[in-house]
């Protein structure tokens, strides 16, 4: 389920592959498009044309399962409130996009889903004719709209650091099946061709994009128009209707800020930057997870300095305080860190468990604790990325690093320190 | 394990695959029952002008800039329109339509759906574009529906009127 947003930038792609394809063999004229759709080779454009319809109905549920998802984890407050926002529009463009996407076929679905819309927005529709002019706008439409939709995805996870618009590989596969078998298995078809003269009868109606207009012809086009815009608005004023006070923010010590910029590269909401050579953070963003303490290097608890201040580090939470605690606990058999969303007794509680710096366990292991325990999040991050840059930092491949003298072994979302005598 | 983790994804995708393919075309939808025809009236219109141009005296062109002397004042709002329309000599419809725009200039917009029993029906269209007066425009036609057939009331003033397209 953690991987729906990146299941949405897929079957964008799958989309927009598919896509290119049928653009190319397809008739851009009312009097043509019936017919050049009709002549795609069963085998190759009849399963593109498929998959395209399927892609699409896969992305209104992916994206209605990822909203949802979101909305009940309470993730569109505070820092988050930028991408829950920027994720509304898309709703808006991503139908715009399908239901005009069912108009080129010029069938009587196309008829039907076409005279609804008009009928909603209030536009008396001439649908007696099939205008070439009309026509080449619902093309130039339906290259437009995803055009703007993908924009607006890529400015939907500007504030997230490390954004993943990729889901595994393993997932991206089984999609990419599910849709092929979707379509050999039942194959889309047109209906029969656009005619002005038929009622809508009988209607293969794509409910994951139609059913607003049957839902308009239970009620009225007003009643549609309400729901539309209250539920958008409702939306949109949700991070502002339940804001939380936001009281604890990263702070720069310049005197220790030496600019590398490990905690711009690991702060999973972009909520730092550098800015004249030192950290800056962006208080609206930041989430205090503490990520960014954890990642600088003058967090290191081995320094001689009698107060241990960190470059950045959480006002409440101080490195001061973290090695402090360590020192009190030592020596012992052995120390156990957690991450506070799954607190465990007896453990020193870290905001998110990459707030703990690499040499924060080297310290408690060479100080008398013979072995070290770490314990994050069961399942997914609260933080989006502790436990990835927890794994990264403990296997040496990201900065600050555990030294090799330290030998780490995980399982699931524990790890277990010791030292290499 | 590999053999399990298969079967809980083959177990995940088969109702996913039921479901895309099952919703993408059902249940079927109807606007109008089987022994049932439409009749949908359609058409935008400009009304006449609210209020009839009038030439300007030498001394109202003579206060105006250079550039703007025209001849004629046209006071820019037109009429609202209102249309009827009858079946088998029942009132089914009537509409007084504003023109749209901020100054009431633009096109009257009327769209209106109607379901009636298939069969024979005599239709009559008014239509009535000026701001006082009788209807200037009428057609009374006697049309065979079908069931699921839809008959449009079309309007054109430039054509002559109203046309039923069936």
């Amino acid at each position: 389920m953690r991987h729906l947003g990146a299941l949405g930038f897929l079957l964008f792609w799958m989309l927009a592959g598919s896509g290119i394809y049928l653009y190319l063999r397809f008739d851009t004229s009312a009097s043509g498009a019936y017919t050049s759709i009709g002549e795609l080779e069963w085998w190759f454009g009849g399963v593109l044309r498929s998959v395209h319809r399927y892609a699409a109905d896969a992305f209104v549920l992916v994206m209605i399962l990822h909203l949802a998802r979101e909305m009940w984890l309470g993730r569109f407050r505070g820092w988050r409130a930028f991408t829950w926002i920027s994720g509304i529009p898309l709703v808006w463009l991503l139908y715009a996009s399908g239901l005009i996407g069912y108009w080129l076929v010029w069938d009587t679905r196309s008829q039907f889903s076409f005279l609804a819309t008009m009928e909603w927005m209030g536009v008396a529709a001439r649908v007696g004719e099939a205008p070439d002019r009309l026509f080449s706008l619902f093309v130039f439409l339906h290259i437009g709209l995803p055009l703007a939709l993908l924009a607006g995805m890529w400015v939907h996870v500007q504030r997230l650091g490390r954004p993943k618009t990729a889901p595994p590989r393993a997932l991206m596969w089984g999609c990419a099946a599910l849709l092929l078998v979707t379509a050999a298995l039942r194959p889309a078809v047109s209906e029969p061709k656009w005619d002005p003269a038929r009622a809508a009868r009988d209607i293969a109606v794509d409910w994951f994009y139609q059913f607003i207009h049957p839902l308009m012809y239970a009620t009225s086009p007003d009643f549609l128009w309400a729901v539309a815009l209250g539920a958008t608005a409702l939306l949109l004023l949700m991070p502002y209707a339940s804001k939380t006070s936001h009281l604890v923010v990263a702070q720069v010590d310049p005197a220790n800020c030496n600019a590398c910029g490990r905690c711009v590269a690991d702060c999973p909401y972009q909520a730092v930057i550098l800015s004249e050579n030192k950290a800056m953070v962006f208080a609206e963003r930041c989430a205090a997870c503490g990520i960014c303490a954890g990642a600088c290097p003058s967090s290191t608890p081995f320094r001689s300095i009698e107060r241990l201040v960190s470059g950045i580090e959480l006002p409440d939470r101080t490195m001061q305080e973290l090695r402090a605690k360590v020192q009190a606990a030592l020596p012992c058999p052995e120390m156990v860190f957690c991450c506070e969303k799954n607190p465990l007794a007896g453990a020193i509680a870290l905001r998110c468990l990459a707030m703990l710096p690499p040499a924060v366990v080297e310290y408690a292991l060479r100080r008398g604790a013979r072995k070290v325990r770490a314990v994050g999040c069961e399942g997914e991050c609260a933080y989006r990325l502790g436990m990835q840059l927890c794994e990264e930092r403990f296997a040496g491949r990201r900065e600050p690093h555990l030294r090799a003298t330290v030998s780490v072994q995980r399982n699931n979302n524990e790890y277990r320190f010791v030292l290499d005598r | 394990m590999k053999t399990l983790r298969f079967a809980a994804q083959l177990a995940l995708y088969a109702p996913l695959m039921a479901i895309l393919a099952y919703f993408s075309t059902e249940p079927r939808f109807s606007v109008v029952a089987p022994d049932e025809a439409l009749v949908r009236v359609s058409f935008i219109h400009a009304t006449q002008r609210k209020q009839a141009c009038r030439e300007r005296t030498p001394e109202e062109l003579a206060k105006l800039a250079p550039n703007m002397r025209a001849a004629l004042d046209c006071p820019r709002e037109r009429s609202p329109l209102l249309v009827e329309v009858e079946l088998d000599g029942k009132l089914i419809l009537r509409r007084e339509v504003q023109p749209s725009g901020l100054r009431r200039d633009g096109n009257a917009v009327v769209y209106e759906r109607m379901a009636l029993p298939a069969g024979r029906h005599r239709i009559v269209a008014r239509l009535r574009d000026r701001a006082e007066g009788d209807f200037n425009f009428t057609k009374d036609e006697t049309v065979e529906l079908a069931g699921g057939r839809t008959l449009i009331v079309d309007f054109n003033a430039a054509k002559g009127g109203f046309a039923f397209l069936i």
